[in-house]
């Protein structure tokens, strides 16, 4: 199924303009703070009112201010879940998760007992909100949002309010929850390793606007996307295969430009995975460095080059069949005489790459699952 | 307990009792309705019926029943259609509820608007988008946590309608057995000579019902806000 939006909307000071369609899997809303992002789910979930707009999630039209059609939330059949878990605190949990269940339409769904046994929330049904830790809140909020039967999830940072640990908790149940529906899911968030780790593709925005929307690994590799993306945060994302599990505690990866040897990943051989390398962790080098520590070199052309404002430059690779970015600064880009077209060797450290950044593809999730 | 009242004295105190659990009952749910309009909705009006509904707190309490004798009383603008279909409020007992629930609705009406605004509309937000209608999103997650406020307004309202004196008197006079309710009765008893221990056990009276009132809406209120909460 596919949700269509299309928005206008004045705000004092800042213009929401925008059009962009989401498949199944997760489409990631990505971009700085006040640009936009939870205003486009308020304005899906019909809890804001756009000037201008047409929503529509496959043939169900929920908003068409041409036509005069304002579905209200209630029948918009879209689940949400925000930061806070908004859990009502007056009920149970299984009387949260069942809550949209009252109201939903009288048709085979997701099924309850799937439902709390994939969330793991079995033993917490009878508890109400106040006794549980946040993420088991959270974990209860995706559960309540799926079991109304939802044709859309929302997801407004739903991992933002909580830590590091928490966060890791939570993100294996929302891969599963991607793999397991057809739902398309909309998914805001300010992390880049969230959004490599759980999405398909992005809309990134600036200032109400889309500045690109693609694959992930599209998106993330334009170097016209850095600045939005945030120099810290800006990196490619690459697709690579687990061939070994060396001993001395690496993990072998082949990409399509050669080996890679990142710190140990958990997963069979054979598994595809994408890993995100920051810009900033990647050296140039002219030739092909020999005597130095870092293990991973991988040759690549030159295809973008793009100068900042201030020290910066930001050089985009082909290396193999991906697109790699790297942060050099403007001196050594004028020293090295790189342009486009020139080959080059990507340089990159073994543990600049963290656990955090490398994602299990979709059909190995199955097979963990299964 | 005859032994204690004198007949007069008695059927004060149960007309009071019985006009002020009225008034209360009543008043309930136009209260509710309009502490959540002034609370959660934009119209056009909301400052003049904020207005409105605050008048009777801060006008002379005689001044507010000379007023409902004007709409109420047989010749009112209202009073004379209601007499038309066999209704006399005016110096009536059911005047008394009607000055008692007047005078007391403001009271009821802050302490439930306030529990309402300590409502968060996220919540409220998220049963509609669970597919709750507004109506069904007030009934099943508004309403049962703005309950310990609903408590607090009545037994607030309830209090205010024992010790309601100036309107009704000026509404529906003070006529025993028919509209001297406690408040009016001590003010008989203080006009004639030797009354004084009777008004002394009225006040007594007065007192021991307004502190249970209070008592028991402090240990409900608690009672069900720790059941809301869950905690």
């Amino acid at each position: 199924m596919t949700v269509s939006v299309q928005l206008f909307h004045r705000f004092p000071g800042f213009t929401l303009d925008l059009a962009f369609e989401a498949q199944a899997g997760v489409t990631a809303l990505f971009g700085p703070s006040g640009s936009g992002k939870s205003t486009i789910i308020n304005a899906v979930a019909g809890l804001l009112r756009v000037d201008k707009g047409r929503i529509t999630s496959g043939a169900q039209v929920l908003l068409d201010t041409g036509l005069g059609i304002t579905l209200p939330p209630a029948r918009r059949r879209i689940g949400c879940v925000f930061q806070d878990d908004r859990l009502f605190p007056h009920l149970n949990v299984q009387q949260n998760l069942l809550y949209g269940r009252w109201f939903a339409p009288k048709e085979p769904g997701v099924s309850f007992d799937r439902v709390v046994a994939m969330l793991d929330i079995v033993p917490l049904l009878n508890r109400r909100p106040a006794t549980l830790s946040g993420g088991e809140r959270q974990r209860v909020a995706i559960g309540r949002a799926l079991l109304a039967n939802p044709q859309i999830l929302l997801m407004d940072e739903p991992l933002a309010a909580l830590d590091d640990a928490r966060k890791a908790e939570i993100l294996p149940y929302i891969e599963q929850l991607r793999d397991s529906t057809p739902i398309p899911i909309l998914y805001v968030s300010h992390s880049v390793s969230e959004i490599t780790r759980l999405a398909g593709s992005v809309v990134l925005l600036e200032a109400g606007r889309i500045l690109r929307s693609g694959t992930v690994a599209e998106v993330f590799s334009d170097p016209g996307a850095v600045t939005a993306v945030g120099l810290r945060d800006a990196g490619s994302v690459i697709t690579a295969r687990v061939v070994a599990q060396n001993d001395d505690g690496l993990t072998e990866l082949l990409t399509s430009a050669g080996p890679l040897w990142l710190p140990r990943i958990n997963a069979a051989h054979g598994s595809q995975v994408r890993v995100r390398i920051a810009a900033q962790d990647v050296i140039l080098a002219l030739s092909r460095p020999e005597g130095i520590s870092a293990l991973n070199i991988l040759p690549g052309t030159i295809t973008a080059l793009r100068l900042g404002e201030g020290p910066g430059a930001i050089v985009q690779l082909r290396v193999g069949e991906d697109l790699l970015l790297a942060r050099v600064t403007r001196r050594s880009a004028t020293n090295l005489a790189l342009k486009v077209g020139n080959t080059v060797f990507a340089v990159l450290k073994s543990v600049a790459v963290a656990p955090g950044d490398v994602a299990m593809q979709r059909t190995v999730a199955e097979r963990l699952v299964g | 307990m005859p032994d204690w009242f004198s007949p007069d004295e008695w059927r004060a105190v149960a007309l009071s009792l019985r006009v002020s659990l009225w008034a209360t009952g009543l008043s309930l749910p136009l209260g509710i309705l309009v502490a959540h309009a002034l609370a959660r909705r934009e119209f056009w009006g909301k400052q003049i019926l904020n207005g409105l509904v605050h008048l009777p707190l801060i006008l002379p309490p005689v001044a507010t029943g000379y007023l409902l004798l004007l709409t109420f009383g047989r010749k009112g603008f209202v009073g004379q259609y209601l007499d038309m279909i066999g209704i006399v409020l005016a110096f009536k007992w059911t005047g008394a509820v009607l000055a008692a629930a007047v005078m007391a609705f403001p009271l009821m009406v802050r302490a439930i608007r306030l529990s309402i605004e300590a409502v968060d509309p996220k919540l409220e937000q998220a049963a509609s988008t669970l597919g709750a209608s507004p109506i069904w999103v007030f009934l099943t997650v508004s309403l049962p946590l703005i309950l310990p406020g609903i408590i607090a307004g009545a037994v607030l309202a309830f209090a205010k309608a024992m010790g309601e004196f100036g309107a009704t008197i000026t509404f529906v006079s003070n006529i025993p057995g028919q509209t001297q309710t406690l408040p009016s009765a001590i003010y008989s008893f203080l006009q004639v000579p030797g009354g004084d221990p009777q008004a002394f056990r009225l006040v007594l009276v007065s007192i021991f019902v307004a502190m249970s009132a209070l008592i028991l809406s402090e240990w409900v209120s608690k009672a069900v806000a720790r059941r809301v909460s869950g905690s």
